[in-house]
C-alpha cells in the first residue's frame, strides 16, 4: 500500500466513519452478484463513494444533512434489495442529485417514459438544417448581419434615407446590401435545403425498438433515450447506444466508424458479459445507465451501468455511436444513451475553425488607410462646402441655382449644410472601403481551393484519398511558409510498421529473413498448421506475412524447460495480448487476391485478420502469430490464443490502457494455470525505470545474497538488461521504433490490492483516466524484463527529395517527434535534413541549470557565426578569417527533458536564437503539447509563417497552432486530419501544395487585393475632383445605377477570374526552381510599397480619366448625365485594360471575363438609358447614344486610357528589363523555352535551364 | 495502384465492396492547363506598342488641331458691358440695376466677323459659375410632372413646389431659373437675321422627357415685378412643355459650372468683316455670384466647337511614344539582357558573388 495515490485516501477513510451506511459491513474484498467478466467484486463502500456520489459522502453529508438523506434512500435500496425494479428505487434521489451533480445524467434502461421527464433530453429527430421556412428571413438576416461589410453597408443605407442626405434614389442605395444579402441568402438557404432533405432521410430511416416487448420498427425521429435498439447486421447506428448484447456469446459487435471519423477498418465494440447474458435481445432488461452529459469526444465515454444493484464500469469500448455501421455480427441490442443533436456524431459536425492569413491582416492595415482617405476627402467635401455657403451667405436668396426661401427646412446653416455635406460624402465616396473585395476573396478562395482539391498531383491513389481542403480563409498563407515543424511517424514515414528485430533475454535475434511461405517450405508448412485454429467447424489461420529468425522459431519450439524458452514464451505472450487488436474473421471471398491464398491453403480455413488503431500493435501482434502466438479472439473478459498449436483462455482482469504521460500500457491477465500476470510494453524510458534491477534493489539482494539460485538470476537479470539496453540503441540508431517487454507475476496480495482500486478507477465518471493511472502504478513495478522489439517504419516515397527542395525554397525544416534520440538522427540522415558535414549541438539535459548551460555555450558558438554574419554583411565582399570555423552548418538536436526547461520564459529567448541559427533543428522525445510550445516560441519571436504538418492524435495541438495546419490523413486515426487546415495523403505533396498552389494563391490573392484598392479608389477619386466644380456639393455626374453596379457588375467579373485562374508561372518550373518560392516568404506580391505605389499611380490614373474628359468638354454644351456617361466607360475600361495588362496568363475565360465586362458596361448603359419608365431613368434617358454619336468622346477614351496607364506600363517594363525578378526571367525562360520546341517536352529544357 | 496495395498488405473485406474512386477526374480545366496566350513584354514588343501608339497618335493629333482651327467663334462677354457705366462699380449697384424692372435693360451690341462662318453658325449663350450641377438644383425637379404631369409628390421640387398651395407646373428650381436674356439679331442694313429657335433641344428629350399635353400652371411669371426680382423667364401656359426648346435645353442640366446652352442656329454664311448687330435684353442676374456672361456664335467641326486640348493632347503622347520608343531601344542596346537567362536568377548571382568572394 505505500504506492496508493493520495486521490483514493479520503476514499478509504471515509467508509468506516460513514455513520449511516448499512453496508459497512460488506468486506471490500468480497464480491457480490458475480456473473462472470472482470467487475465481480464491487461493494456498497465502493458504491457510497463511488466518485459520481462522491459530493454527498459522508463528509459531506454531515454537512449537508438534506442532501445526505437523499443519498441515503438512493443507496440502500440499490444495495440491500437486488430487485429488478431497483431503478425505479432511484427517484427519490434523482431530484435532488439532479441539483447536486449536474455532470451526469440517468437513463433507464427500457423506460424511455422515465428517463425522460426528469432531463431536458433531446429526442432523437437530428435538425442538422438552421432554418425553416417561416423563420429563414429573419434568422438568416440576422445571421448576416454579425459581418462588419453588412453593417458597413447598412449603415450607409441608413444614411441615405434621411432625406437631407439621400445622394442616391433611396431604391439604387439598397442595391448593393440587397445584391449581397441576397446572393448570401440564396447560398445560405439552398445549403438549407440540402441539409433539410438529408435531415428528412434520415429521420425517416427506421430501426427495431423493443415495443411492448417485442423489437418492432420505429422511425429514427421516434425513438428515444432509455429504449432498447436492436441492429441488424450493415444497418446504420441511429444514436449513440450502449451495447447490451450482440449475436456473439461473448458480446462483441464489430462497427465500421467511416462516417464518424473517416477510418475504414473495423473496431470492436464490447457488451458488458453481465448485460449479454440476460438475453436482451428476447426480452427487456431492467436498469439505469449513468452517464455524463453529452459531449463531443467521440474517443471518450464514462458511465457505468446499474443492473439490479450492480454497478458496472461501461467506457467507450461499450458504446456504439450514431453514423457507425454495424458489421460482421448478425445483430446487436442496446440502450439508447445519447439520441439526436446530443450524439457523439452531431456535437463534432460543426464546421472548421476560422484562422485569419497574413495577406489579410496586412490588407486590413491598409484598409485602414483607405478609411483615413476616405474621411479626408469627405471633410474636405464638408469644408469645402462651409466655405463656399460662408462665402455666398448673403446672396443665397438670390442665387437661382440656391434659392434659399424664408422657411427652407433643407437648409440647416453653415455647420449644417457641412456637416451634411460630409454625411452624403460618405454615402457618395462609400466604395472607398473596399467591401466586396471581402466577399470577391471569398470567391475566389472557394474557385482556388476548388482547383486544390482537384489537383491530381495531390491524390494518393494507394490510399484513395483525395486533397482536402478544411479551410477557407488562408489558402494565400500557403505561398508564405518560413518554418516547417514536421511530425516523423507517419509524416516523413510511411507508418507500415514490419516487425524487424526481437531481442529476447539479451539475445538479439535480428537475422528475420525466413519468409515463412517463400523459404522453407516445411517449416512454414508446419507454422500454418500450428496456427490453424479450430473454432466450431470451421478453421481459421492468421492471415500473416512477416520475416521470422530461424533461431527463435527453434528456440520456441523447443521443450518448455529449455534456457531462455520460458522468457521467449512470455515475450510472445505479452505481444500476443498486451494490445487492443480485434481479430477478425474473414470469410474467403470468391473474388480477388484472396482467392489466390485461398487455393494455396487448405479451402476449409478462413483468415484472421488484425484490425486496430496502432500500427505497431499490429506488426507486434502479426510477429507473434508468425511465431506461433496467435490472437485468435479478445472479449473484454478474455483473451484467446494460439499458442503453438494449442488454445489458451486468459482472463482478462483489467487493463491499463496507454497513455502519453506513462508512456507504457499493461494487461492484467490470469492464465490457464491460475497465476495472474501483469504483461507490460512500452517506451524504453518509461519501462526500463521499473524494471527490477538489482543496482536499484542493492538492500534486498544483499539480504538474499545468502539465497545462491536468487543472485545468479539477478545477475543473469542485470546483465540481460545491460545487453537489452545495448540492443536498444542499435536498433534506434537503425531507425527503428523501439518498444520493451517485460512482465510480472502478481502476488495475491497485490491482486487484490489492485482490485480494490481498479474497480474503484475504473467506474469513476470524473477522472477516471487519471484513477486508472495511480492504480496502474500499483503493480507497474519491479518487472521482469522480457527483451524488446525493433519495428521499421519505412521512409515515405520522395522524402529526401522533398525536403531538399523546401529547403532549397528557403523553408526550415524542423523535425518534431516523440522517437528517441537515435531514432531521430538516423531519420534525419536519411532524409537527407542531415548531412555529416554538419556539426551537431546536442542538447539533453533533466535540470534547468544544466541546460542552460548548455544553450548558453552553444550560444557562444553561435556568436562567432553571429559576428561572422554582421561582418560579412558590413565588409560587403571581404573575406574573413573568423568565418573558417563556422562554415560548417549547425545542426540542433535538442530532447524533450531539455525543452521542459528550454521553453521556459528565461530560456526561450536563447533557445530561439540558438534555434534560428542552426540550419537543422530535431526535436526527440516531445510530448504533444511541447511541440505547439515549439511552434509558439518560433511563431511569435520571428513572426514568420509556420507550417505544422502531422498525422496523428499528438500533433493536433501543433498542427492548431501553426499559421498553416496540414495532415497527412494517414492510419492513425482522423483527429490530425479535423484539426488541420489542409490534409493529404502523402509527405511529397507539400511541394506541390506550397511551390505551386502556395505560389499560385498568394500571387493571385495579393495582386488582386492591390487591384480591388486601386479599382474602387480610382473610381472615388474620379467623384472626388468633380465636387470641386458643383461648390463641393456632393453630387455626383454618374447614374445612380452606375454608381451601384461599377464595383458590383462592371468590374468584379474579372477580378474574381483573375484571383482563380491567372499563372504567372507553369508548375513544373514552380518545382524546377523551387527558389521561386522566395518571392512569398519575401511578400513580394503585397506589400506597404507596394500599396503606396498602386496608390500614386491610382491618383494619376483618377487625374487623368476626371481632367482629360474636363478639357475636351469645359464651355461646352455637354449635359451632366453625358459627361457621367464618358467617365463612367473610361473608368471601367481604364480598370479593365490596366487589368488585361497585368494578367499573364490569358485563356478563354480570362478573355470572356475581361471584355465581357466592358461589353457589359456598354450595354448596361445601352439599356438603362433606353428605359423611360421611371424617374431615375428619366433623367439620364438616351445619353449614352448621344455620347456614343459624338466622335470626341470615342477619343477621348483612347486618350484618357493611354495617358493613364503610360506611367504603369513604363515602370513595368523598366523593372522587367532592367531589374528582373526572379518570376519574370523563369516566366521568360518558360515562354521562350516552350516557344523553342513546342512539341518537345518542356520540362526537359527547363531542367537543362536549370543545371547551371 | 488498388490491386497492388491491396496484394501488399492482404486486406481484403469479406464482401466485395465497390468503392468509387475519390480520385479527381482529369480535365484540362481542373488541373489548370487550359491552353492560354502567355503575353512577355519583350523590348521588341515594348518599343512596337511605343512606335505603333506615335504613329497613330500624331496623325490624329494634327487632324484635330486642324479641325479646331478651322472652327470660328466669336465670343461677346456682355454681362458688363451691358450695364450702364453707374451700375458697373460695385456689387450692390449691379444688383439694385439688375433686380430694378424699371431700369432699361437693352443692349446693343456690334459683333465683327473675323473669318468666314459658314452655315449653320450656332448661337450659344455661356454662363460661368452657374453650378447647374449643384445637388440642390439638380435634384429639384420632377421628371414625372415633366412627362405627363402625373407626379404625387414634389417634394423633390423644393422650394419652387407649390404657390398658395397649388401645384407649380414645371416645378423645381431648374425650370424657375430658366434663363431669360433675349437675343435679337440683324445686319447692318438691319435686316433682320433669321435664328432657327427650333431642333435645338435632343430630339429624345422633346419625345419622352416633355410631356405635349403638361402646360405650365401657377408658373411663377413674376420675376420682373417680383421685389427680389431675380432672373427667371416666363413660360407661356398655352404652350405645351415639349414645344418649349429653350425650356428643355435648360433643363438638361450642364456638367460643369462654365457651360454654354443653344440657343438657335443662323442658317447662313458670314463673310470676313460682316457686322452682326444683337439686341441683347440682359435681365438675368448672374451678378450675384459674380457669374459672366456670354454671347457666342460658332460654326462646328465634326469635332464640335473650337478645342485644341485634343489635338494637344494627342500630339504630345504620340511625340511622347515616339521618344519613349527610342530610349527603350537606346536602353535595350547598352545593356542587353538575354531573356530567360538562368544565370541572372537571384541565387545564381549571389554564388557567383560568393564564388568571386573566395577567389579574392
Amino acid at each position: 500500500m505505500t504506492n496508493v495515490n493520495p486521490l483514493l485516501i479520503p476514499l478509504q477513510n471515509s467508509i468506516p466513519s460513514s455513520p449511516n451506511s448499512s453496508c459497512t459491513s460488506s468486506p471490500p474484498e468480497s464480491p457480490i452478484s458475480c456473473s462472470g467478466g472482470q467487475s465481480c467484486f464491487y461493494t456498497c463502500e465502493t458504491l457510497a463513494n463511488f466518485s459520481h456520489f462522491s459530493k454527498a459522502d459522508s463528509y459531506q453529508s454531515a454537512h449537508h444533512p438534506a442532501s445526505f438523506r437523499h443519498e441515503h434512500s438512493l443507496l440502500i435500496p440499490s444495495c440491500i434489495e437486488s430487485q429488478p425494479s431497483s431503478a425505479a428505487n432511484l427517484t427519490a434521489g434523482s431530484k435532488s442529485r439532479k441539483k447536486e451533480d449536474p455532470d451526469s445524467r440517468i437513463v433507464y434502461i427500457n423506460n424511455p417514459v422515465r428517463t425522460n421527464e426528469k432531463y431536458e433530453i433531446s429526442g432523437n429527430r437530428v435538425c442538422t438544417s438552421k432554418y425553416t421556412v417561416l423563420s429563414f428571413l429573419p434568422r438568416n438576416l440576422f445571421e448576416q448581419f454579425h459581418r462588419f461589410a453588412y453593417i458597413y453597408f447598412l449603415l450607409i443605407v441608413i444614411l441615405n434615407q434621411v432625406p437631407a442626405l439621400a445622394v442616391f434614389g433611396r431604391t439604387a442605395s439598397l442595391f448593393p446590401l440587397m445584391f449581397v444579402l441576397v446572393l448570401t441568402a440564396i447560398k445560405d438557404g439552398y445549403e438549407d435545403w440540402g441539409r433539410h432533405r438529408s435531415d428528412r432521410e434520415e429521420n425517416m430511416r427506421t430501426s427495431l425498438v423493443l415495443q411492448e416487448g417485442h423489437y418492432k420498427p420505429k422511425k429514427w425521429d421516434q425513438i428515444q433515450v432509455g429504449e432498447m435498439v436492436k441492429l441488424l447486421s450493415n444497418q446504420i447506428v441511429p444514436c449513440d447506444m450502449v451495447l447490451l448484447g450482440s449475436s456473439d456469446p461473448s458480446g462483441v459487435a464489430y462497427v465500421e466508424t467511416l462516417n464518424l471519423d473517416g477510418e475504414s477498418n473495423l473496431k470492436s465494440r464490447y457488451a458488458r458479459q453481465e448485460t449479454a447474458d440476460k438475453h436482451p435481445e428476447s426480452g427487456p432488461i431492467s436498469g439505469a445507465l449513468i452517464c455524463e452529459l453529452p459531449n463531443r469526444n467521440i474517443y471518450e465515454f464514462t458511465a457505468y451501468m446499474d443492473l439490479n444493484g450492480v454497478q458496472l464500469p461501461v467506457g467507450p469500448n461499450n458504446i456504439i455511436l450514431r453514423g457507425c455501421e454495424v458489421k460482421n455480427t448478425a445483430w446487436v441490442v442496446g440502450v439508447v444513451a445519447y439520441a439526436g443533436r446530443e450524439t457523439k456524431a452531431m456535437l463534432n459536425s460543426s464546421g472548421a475553425q476560422s484562422k485569419r492569413s497574413r495577406l489579410e491582416q496586412y490588407m486590413n492595415r491598409e484598409t485602414g488607410w483607405l478609411i483615413v482617405f476616405l474621411i479626408v476627402i469627405c471633410l474636405v467635401g464638408g469644408f469645402g462646402t462651409a466655405l463656399w455657403v460662408q462665402t455666398h451667405l448673403q446672396w443665397l436668396p438670390i442665387i437661382q441655382f440656391y434659392k434659399l426661401t424664408a422657411g427652407d427646412d433643407m437648409f440647416t446653416g453653415v455647420v449644417g449644410e457641412a456637416i451634411t455635406a460630409f454625411l452624403s460624402c460618405i454615402i457618395i465616396f462609400q466604395i472607398m472601403i473596399p467591401i466586396s473585395l471581402y466577399i470577391s476573396m471569398e470567391v475566389v478562395r472557394l474557385g482556388q481551393s476548388y482547383f486544390m482539391i482537384r489537383d491530381m498531383e495531390m491524390y494518393h491513389p494507394a490510399s484513395d484519398t483525395p486533397f482536402q481542403c478544411r479551410a477557407l480563409n488562408i489558402n494565400e498563407d500557403l505561398g508564405q511558409v518560413k518554418y516547417l515543424f514536421s511530425d516523423k511517424t507517419g509524416t516523413l514515414t510511411e507508418n507500415k510498421m514490419e516487425f524487424h528485430t526481437a531481442s529476447v533475454d539479451g539475445i538479439d535475434y535480428c537475422d528475420a529473413s525466413v519468409d515463412p511461405v517463400a523459404g522453407n517450405v516445411e517449416a512454414s508448412n508446419r507454422l500454418a498448421n500450428l496456427h490453424q485454429v479450430e473454432v466450431g467447424t470451421e478453421a481459421w489461420r492468421p492471415n500473416v506475412v512477416a520475416k521470422l529468425d530461424p533461431k527463435l522459431v527453434r528456440l520456441l519450439q523447443s521443450p518448455l524447460h529449455t534456457i531462455g524458452r520460458k522468457v521467449a514464451h512470455e515475450y510472445m505472450l505479452v505481444l500476443a495480448a498486451c494490445n487492443t487488436i480485434v481479430p477478425t474473421r474473414v470469410k474467403v471471398s470468391p473474388t480477388g487476391q484472396l482467392e489466390m491464398q485461398a487455393a494455396n491453403s487448405d479451402e476449409d480455413v478462413g483468415l484472421l485478420e488484425y484490425q486496430g488503431e496502432s500500427p505497431d500493435e499490429q506488426a507486434l501482434v502479426s510477429a507473434a502469430a508468425a511465431y506461433g502466438y496467435s490472437l485468435v479472439e479478445r472479449t473484454s473478459s478474455s483473451i484467446v490464443l494460439n499458442v503453438l498449436g494449442e488454445i489458451q483462455r486468459y482472463q482478462v482482469l483489467g487493463i491499463h490502457e496507454f497513455d502519453s504521460i506513462r508512456k507504457r500500457m499493461s494487461v492484467v491477465v490470469e492464465c490457464p494455470d491460475r497465476t495472474i500476470k501483469l504483461l507490460v510494453k512500452g517506451a524504453d524510458t518509461s519501462v526500463m525505470d521499473i524494471v527490477a534491477t538489482t543496482i536499484a534493489e542493492s538492500p534486498r539482494s544483499l539480504k538474499s545474497a545468502v539465497n545462491c539460485d536468487s543472485l545468479v538470476e539477478d545477475k543473469h537479470h542485470a546483465e540481460v538488461v545491460l545487453r537489452t539496453l545495448g540492443h536498444l540503441d542499435n536498433y534506434a540508431r537503425e531507425g527503428l521504433r523501439t518498444l520493451v517487454v517485460a512482465s510480472k507475476e502478481l502476488t495475491q496480495r497485490e491482486v487484490e490490492e489492485w482490485r480494490f482500486h481498479y474497480a474503484k478507477a475504473s467506474t469513476a465518471l470524473t477522472d477516471r483516466v487519471g484513477m486508472v493511472r495511480n492504480t496502474a502504478t500499483l503493480v507497474e513495478n519491479n518487472l521482469t524484463l522480457l527483451g524488446a522489439t525493433g519495428v521499421e517504419d519505412k521512409l515515405q516515397q520522395g522524402v529526401p527529395e522533398t525536403i531538399a527542395s523546401l529547403r532549397e525554397a528557403g523553408i526550415k525544416v524542423w523535425i518534431l517527434t516523440g522517437d528517441k534520440q537515435e531514432t531521430a538522427i538516423s531519420v534525419g540522415f536519411s532524409c537527407s535534413l542531415l548531412t555529416r558535414d554538419m556539426q551537431q549541438i546536442v542538447i539533453n539535459e533533466n535540470t534547468r541549470a544544466g541546460c542552460q548551460e548548455a544553450i548558453i555555450n552553444a550560444k557562444a558558438m553561435h556568436g562567432i557565426m553571429s559576428t561572422w554574419k554582421e561582418r560579412r554583411f558590413s565588409f560587403g565582399r571581404h573575406n574573413n578569417s573568423l568565418g573558417g570555423c563556422s562554415n560548417h552548418p549547425l545542426a540542433l538536436i535538442i530532447d524533450g527533458n531539455s525543452l521542459v526547461h528550454a521553453l521556459s520564459e528565461e530560456l526561450e529567448q536563447d533557445l530561439y536564437e540558438l534555434a534560428i541559427a542552426c540550419r537543422v533543428v530535431i526535436c526527440c522525445r516531445v510530448a504533444p503539447l511541447q511541440k505547439a510550445g515549439i511552434v509558439s516560441l518560433v511563431k511569435r519571436k520571428s513572426k514568420e509563417m509556420t507550417l505544422a504538418v502531422g498525422d496523428g492524435a499528438n500533433d493536433v495541438s501543433m498542427i492548431q497552432m501553426a499559421d498553416v495546419g496540414v495532415a497527412i490523413s494517414g492510419q492513425e486515426g482522423r483527429q490530425a486530419v479535423m484539426a488541420s487546415d489542409f490534409a493529404f495523403g502523402q509527405f511529397r505533396f507539400l511541394r506541390q501544395l506550397l511551390f505551386v498552389h502556395g505560389h499560385w494563391n498568394y500571387q493571385r490573392l495579393g495582386y488582386m487585393v492591390l487591384y480591388n484598392f486601386y479599382r474602387n479608389a480610382v473610381f472615388v477619386m474620379v467623384l472626388f475632383w468633380f465636387i470641386f466644380y458643383t461648390a463641393f456639393s456632393p453630387q455626383t455626374a454618374l447614374t445612380d445605377c452606375n454608381l451601384v453596379f461599377y464595383s458590383l457588375l462592371y468590374t468584379s467579373i474579372p477580378t474574381i477570374v483573375t484571383g482563380i485562374l491567372d499563372k504567372d508561372l507553369s508548375h513544373r518550373t514552380l518545382l524546377n526552381y523551387p527558389q521561386l518560392y522566395g518571392s512569398g516568404q519575401r511578400e513580394e506580391a503585397y506589400n506597404q510599397t507596394l500599396f503606396w505605389a498602386t496608390m500614386l499611380d491610382m491618383l494619376w490614373q483618377s487625374l487623368v480619366i476626371f481632367y482629360v474628359p474636363f478639357f475636351i468638354y469645359n464651355v461646352s454644351d455637354i449635359d451632366l448625365y453625358s459627361l457621367g456617361c464618358l467617365w463612367v466607360i473610361a473608368v471601367v475600361v481604364l480598370v479593365n485594360v490596366n487589368l488585361a495588362m497585368d494578367i499573364l496568363h490569358w485563356n478563354w475565360v480570362t478573355h470572356v471575363a475581361i471584355w465581357g465586362s466592358v461589353i457589359a458596361t456598354f450595354l448596361g448603359q445601352i439599356i438603362m438609358d433606353s428605359l423611360s419608365f421611371s424617374d431615375d431613368l428619366l433623367s439620364h434617358y438616351w445619353v449614352v447614344y448621344h455620347v456614343a454619336g459624338d466622335a470626341r468622346s470615342w477619343l477621348s477614351l483612347v486618350l484618357t486610357v493611354i495617358i493613364a496607364l503610360a506611367p504603369r506600363f513604363c515602370v513595368k517594363v523598366v523593372v522587367q528589363n532592367i531589374w528582373p525578378s526572379d518570376i519574370q526571367i523563369a516566366r521568360e525562360a518558360e515562354i521562350i523555352g516552350g516557344r523553342h520546341d513546342c512539341r518537345s517536352e518542356p520540362s526537359m529544357e527547363l531542367n537543362e535551364v536549370a543545371l547551371p | 495502384m488498388n490491386g497492388a496495395s491491396t496484394s501488399e498488405t492482404g486486406v481484403v473485406t469479406g464482401s466485395p465492396v465497390k468503392k468509387e474512386s475519390r480520385r479527381p477526374k482529369y480535365t484540362k480545366f481542373t488541373q489548370q492547363e487550359l491552353p492560354a496566350c502567355k503575353p512577355l513584354l519583350t523590348p521588341g514588343w515594348v518599343i512596337s506598342i511605343f512606335l505603333i501608339v506615335g504613329i497613330i497618335f500624331i496623325p490624329i493629333g494634327v487632324v484635330s488641331l486642324l479641325a479646331s482651327s478651322k472652327v470660328v467663334q466669336i465670343v461677346y462677354r456682355y454681362d458688363q458691358t451691358c450695364l450702364p457705366a453707374t451700375a458697373r462699380t460695385t456689387k450692390d449697384a449691379q444688383l439694385s440695376y439688375i433686380q430694378n424692372p424699371g431700369t432699361d435693360k437693352n443692349c446693343p451690341v456690334t459683333l465683327t466677323v473675323p473669318k468666314q462662318m459658314k452655315s449653320p453658325v450656332y448661337v450659344y449663350y455661356e454662363l460661368d459659375h452657374f453650378y447647374q450641377n449643384h445637388r440642390r438644383y439638380v435634384k429639384s425637379v420632377s421628371s414625372a410632372q415633366l412627362q405627363d404631369n402625373s407626379s404625387s409628390s414634389l417634394s423633390d421640387c423644393k422650394p419652387e413646389d407649390y404657390v398658395n398651395g397649388l401645384p407649380i407646373t414645371p416645378c423645381g428650381l431648374i425650370a424657375w431659373s430658366l434663363f431669360n436674356d433675349t437675343f435679337n439679331f440683324s445686319t447692318v442694313s438691319n435686316a433682320p437675321v433669321h435664328v432657327n429657335r427650333n431642333g435645338i433641344a435632343w430630339k429624345s428629350d422633346v419625345q419622352k422627357k416633355f410631356g405635349s399635353n403638361v402646360f405650365p400652371n401657377n408658373f411663377p411669371n413674376n420675376n420682373l415685378t417680383n421685389p427680389s426680382g431675380i432672373g427667371g423667364a416666363s413660360l407661356n401656359s398655352s404652350l405645351p412643355l415639349d414645344q418649349d426648346e429653350d425650356l428643355i435645353v435648360w433643363m438638361r442640366t450642364a456638367a460643369l459650372p462654365n457651360f454654354r446652352k443653344l440657343w438657335g442656329k443662323i442658317e447662313q454664311d458670314f463673310q470676313p468683316g460682316d457686322t452682326i448687330n444683337v439686341g441683347i435684353v440682359n435681365q438675368y442676374n448672374t451678378y450675384s455670384f459674380e457669374g459672366k456672361k456670354k454671347l457666342v456664335l460658332s460654326t462646328t467641326s465634326w469635332l464640335g466647337g473650337k478645342n485644341i486640348f485634343m489635338g494637344v493632347a494627342y500630339l504630345t503622347i504620340g511625340v511622347l511614344c515616339i521618344v519613349l520608343a527610342l530610349v527603350f531601344l537606346l536602353i535595350h542596346l547598352r545593356h542587353p539582357r538575354p531573356l530567360g537567362d538562368p544565370s541572372y536568377l537571384s541565387w545564381n548571382r549571389k554564388n557567383s558573388h560568393g564564388t568571386d568572394n573566395l577567389r579574392s
